[in-house]
């Protein structure tokens, strides 16, 4: 099971190398991790995708809890959230198939962010689903390169009582 | 007034209630060791920087203060891993100070630079760089509350030559602030109502005891609820000490190396109690035979350890003095509910007919039997004595045939089993207690790795006592070989050894050998009423094997027995 985990940590050197030791230490997966200042002066936010059973994920958290540099680790597995990762891809894209590939990132609202004879280069951006569905959806058309952020997420706002 | 680094780094130390300091100079610390005289803090020179660290350790282990140690950069510092893994492994309160070279050297590759904070960031609780002299305050007092609160652990903080000559006014922070860090020590008082409920409901209840017991000194409110709830006990090898012994309700030490009666209790007790353990892979044997039929009650102040290795029934995170203080209050309101001796009087039967079935036990034949001279030295002893080990055949038989009855009087190196372990801190413990007897058992192996430390034990006129249970062989690994990999004994015989008795003389030492069982207990006598350090060679049968044993994989009843 894929969780995205929110990892509030104080901004101190060899922070961002504890906790990427502690997976590696331990033998724990990650698939994309993303490290940014937040509001607060010497504080930043982790956000780390990995994936395991449920009692992996529970010794991830823990364990993450437990380095003393960690201030928060939120799950969103159990909060409503959203979530975003952001991808720049170049597409192969000649003239034959230009509208084609164009059309694709038109209905999935990229941005072209640079053409040339040969490749369209595509800013995409969704929840991690929507990401890999455009990736599949170009690859008939071949990838040239792609570069992606890992995900970040943020918990939802409260929504008033349906009436 | 300004004071420099090294200053400030003494006073601290003062603070924090340290006296003594075990360590080895070098380039990068010699600002500390230029203001040392000048304070009333004791610095023991080791032989080897290992050994500062295992005696930093044997301190903190006998006496629950934080251990310190302080030593050179690079291989200084490199040389103080395997004491800190150590230390980590069985959560040992200390503070390691390493020389680090200056600030602006850092990262150049400069003569006896290593990254000691990168290197040890697995296996401390937390550790420090210290690139500005005005934070070197703050950042001891984090490191001695580290160190010493929630789960204890190593600490290690690196200090910058330049730090140590660079001048601050000198502010002696009276808080700790980390508003990361908050362990939990006060259990939930739900979880501590359930845990009575299934101890009401129980049959066959056990008590298991780890480290925790000790670390917390949570002794006594065990005892008391043993007692009062006619419940067993049993423990790990850390756990020795934390129940008596010689209580009827004790069953002895479980795990690889337990008891017949202790192994047969887990597997057939239907609530046990985990008190400050971890289930370690040693304890446990098979994970999916262990303990199936019982409600397990796991307390621990870490949330890590708990649901690692075991399913748990009833999770108490918390301070296990408080946490068994909490269940005792609860259940001394409940105490009429249940005829608790008569409705555990079957079980207690049953694991005392296991005792009886298969003790711990051994063949006498004419020669001298690495278990009955452990036994020898509890009866001269009378058990009133903190015995270190080293790792490996030595340290079972010591765990299985000394009768350890109080907490902090075995020092051991349960986790990470490091051989080398027990001489040193043998020198800790002796700081700790200068008037107590403390005696290192030890093997002709182990013994080899930090016996440089006679010259500290000697310098410093401490009447150590080191056993050597010598077999010629690294037994523990010879008797892998002889069960399971059909007798081929690969480099395990150390037949080529030294002359125990001449290399003690040699450094001013007393030496003994015993090769007559006869003369066991008359020699042993001379040396331990000796206020001199002595080396006791015992030869004993070289072949002789730890047992029970359960065979790594194999289910906790599945032992073989002698």
């Amino acid at each position: 099971m894929r969780h995205v985990l929110s990892v509030l940590v104080e901004n101190e050197p060899g922070v961002l190398s504890r906790v990427a030791g502690l997976f590696s230490g331990r033998g724990f997966n990650i698939e994309s991790l993303n490290v940014a200042p937040t509001l607060e002066e010497g504080v930043s936010l982790m956000t780390i995708t990995t994936s395991g059973e449920e009692q992996i994920i529970e010794q991830i958290v823990k364990q993450l809890r437990k380095l003393v540099t960690v201030i928060k680790v939120v799950d969103f597995i159990d909060v409503s959230a959203v979530e975003r990762e952001m991808m720049i891809v170049k597409v192969q894209a000649d003239d034959a198939r230009r509208a084609e590939v164009l059309r694709i990132a038109d209905i999935f609202r990229c941005k072209v962010v640079d053409v040339s004879l040969n490749d369209l280069t595509l800013e995409a951006t969704g929840d991690h689903g929507k990401v890999q569905a455009i990736l599949s959806l170009l690859a008939r058309f071949g990838i040239k390169e792609i570069a992606r952020t890992g995900t970040v997420a943020m918990r939802r706002s409260m929504q008033p009582e349906s009436v | 007034m300004e004071l420099n680094g090294a200053r400030i780094l003494l006073e601290c130390l003062k603070r924090e209630g340290v006296d003594v300091l075990f360590g080895y100079p070098g380039g990068a610390v010699i600002d500390i060791y230029d203001e040392l005289p000048r304070h009333d803090i004791r610095h023991v020179l080791v032989r080897h920087e290992q050994a500062a660290v295992h005696a930093a350790d044997g301190l903190a282990r006998a006496s629950g203060k934080v251990g310190v140690c302080l030593v050179t950069s690079g291989p200084g510092a490199t040389n103080t891993v395997t004491g800190i893994a150590t230390a980590y492994a069985d959560s040992i309160p200390m503070v390691v100070l390493t020389g680090q070279v200056p600030t602006p050297l850092i990262g150049n590759d400069a003569f006896q630079e290593v990254d000691i904070v990168g290197i040890t960031r697995p296996c401390t609780k937390h550790n420090y760089l210290v690139k500005d002299v005005r934070d070197l305050a703050r950042v001891l007092r984090q490191a001695f509350y580290l160190a010493r609160s929630g789960r204890p652990g190593p600490v290690l903080v690196d200090l910058p030559k330049d730090v140590m000559q660079a001048k601050t006014e000198f502010v002696w922070p009276e808080d700790v602030k980390l508003r990361s860090y908050n362990p939990t020590y006060r259990p939930n008082l739900n979880q501590l109502r359930r845990a009575v409920e299934a101890l009401l409901e129980a049959k066959r209840p056990l008590f298991f005891a780890g480290g925790g017991v000790v670390m917390s000194d949570a002794s006594e409110e065990l005892g008391w609820l043993a007692r009062t709830l006619s419940i067993p006990v049993t423990s790990t090898l850390m756990g020795l000490g934390a129940f008596p012994g010689d209580d009827p309700l004790w069953l002895g030490m479980i795990g690889m190396h337990g008891t017949y009666a202790g192994n047969k209790a887990v597997n057939n007790a239907d609530c046990i109690v985990a008190v400050g353990a971890r289930f370690d892979d040693r304890v446990t044997g098979r994970l999916s035979a262990f303990a199936s039929g019982a409600r397990i009650i796991h307390i621990d102040i870490d949330p890590t350890s708990i649901r690692k290795n075991v399913r748990v029934d009833i999770p108490v995170v918390g301070d296990c003095r408080k946490a068994l203080a909490g269940i005792r209050e609860i259940a001394t309101t409940r105490l009429a509910e249940k005829d608790w001796a008569t409705a555990h009087e079957p079980w207690l039967a049953q694991v005392s007919a296991w005792r009886t079935e298969q003790p711990l036990t051994y063949v006498k034949n004419g020669s001298i039997k690495p278990q009955q001279v452990v036994e020898t030295i509890f009866s001269i002893t009378k058990g009133d004595a903190i015995v270190t080990t080293e790792v490996g055949q030595n340290q079972m038989w010591t765990a299985q045939f000394f009768t350890f009855r109080k907490p902090r009087t075995l020092l051991t190196s349960g986790g990470l089993g490091t051989m080398g372990y027990g001489f040193p801190a043998a020198i800790g413990a002796q700081f700790a207690f200068p008037d107590k007897l403390v005696i290192d058992m030890a093997g002709d192996g182990s013994i080899q790795m930090n016996i440089q430390e006679l010259a500290t034990a000697v310098c410093n006129k401490l009447p150590i006592k080191i056993v050597i249970l010598n077999n010629g062989y690294l037994g523990m690994v010879r008797q892998w070989q002889e069960l399971f990999y059909q007798r081929n004994y690969c480099s395990t015989c150390m037949e080529a050894q030294p002359d125990f008795v001449k290399l003690a003389e040699a450094y001013g030492a007393e030496g003994y050998r015993i090769t007559d069982p006869g003369e066991l207990e008359s020699t042993l006598r001379t040396a331990f009423a000796s206020p001199n350090t002595a080396v006791i060679d015992v030869r004993v049968e070289r072949e002789e094997n730890v047992y029970p044993m359960v065979p790594a994989g194999a289910a906790l009843d599945e032992m073989l027995l002698v």
